[in-house]
């Protein structure tokens, strides 16, 4: 039951399981939210949850790539956005998106001398990674990306910068 | 001839300014890979990164400097190989 409705965190679920053998408590997590919680005997054992919490935490990644010019406006919008739902159908969460437009490029990429760059900042587990990373590779659009795990500081930093543009 | 005095070396007129490494001065983080034009200030003109003798950078800022240029660069945001960047 539980593995049908969760089909794509079967694998986060199998790690769980190990723990909650011992532990007496299961969470079925998906999106950092907890949808369900089983407690066999020790309902209340509050250490076990918060390492089962902890466990969860999601990464906060950042992606750029650049579009290639050939395309229409519209073209460029449809690419970012099957990118956009990349990230959430997956279990992600955007936090913020910059769109930096037709840039200039410091040197030319598959003859190419500018490009459409964006940004996606977002919250996910760090298998996704690769998942998009081979999106990224497979799509003909996209002639260069990079994917950035911030940490503390540079979350911080770009919390700082939302706040000075939107003043 | 023998009353003029000649230096080998030429006299420290100026006083050497001590270097300082500007991130720990502005209380500064994290170094952002998006910003072209900070980044520049590391650079000389050939788009080279500048040793830490020069700049007077920390070591530890010095690491992630490099690390940013290089992503930059990537993103081809900053050119890997260049004249006149300035």
């Amino acid at each position: 039951m539980i593995f049908l409705f969760l089909r794509s965190n079967y694998l986060l679920i199998a790690k769980y399981k190990s723990v909650d053998y011992k532990k007496n408590i299961l969470k079925i997590i998906c999106n950092s939210q907890i949808l369900i919680t089983f407690a066999a005997q020790n309902f209340n054992n509050y250490i076990n949850n918060q390492i089962l919490e902890q466990k969860i935490m999601l990464n906060h990644y950042e992606t750029v790539f650049i579009v290639t010019p050939v395309l229409s406006e519209s073209q460029v919008k449809e690419t970012v956005k099957k990118f956009r739902n990349f990230v959430t159908e997956n279990g992600g969460e955007v936090v913020y998106e910059d769109d930096w437009g037709l840039k200039k490029l410091a040197y030319p990429i598959q003859k190419k001398s500018t490009g459409f760059y964006h940004l996606i900042e977002f919250k996910a587990e760090g298998e996704f990674i690769k998942k998009l990373e081979i999106q990224y590779r497979r799509d003909e659009r996209i002639i260069r990306f990079l994917t950035f795990k911030m940490d503390k500081h540079a979350v911080e930093y770009a919390e700082k910068r939302r706040s000075n543009k939107t003043n | 001839m023998a009353d003029e005095i000649r230096y080998l070396n030429p006299t420290k007129a100026d006083v050497k300014r001590k270097k300082y490494c500007r991130f720990k001065k502005a209380g500064i983080k994290y170094v952002d890979y998006k910003d072209a034009e900070f980044l520049k200030k590391f650079l000389n003109e050939q788009g080279k990164i500048l040793p830490r003798r020069l700049t007077g950078t920390s070591l530890k800022f010095q690491r992630k400097v490099g690390q940013a240029v290089k992503r930059a660069r990537h993103l081809a945001l900053l050119p890997f190989v260049t004249d006149m960047l300035k």
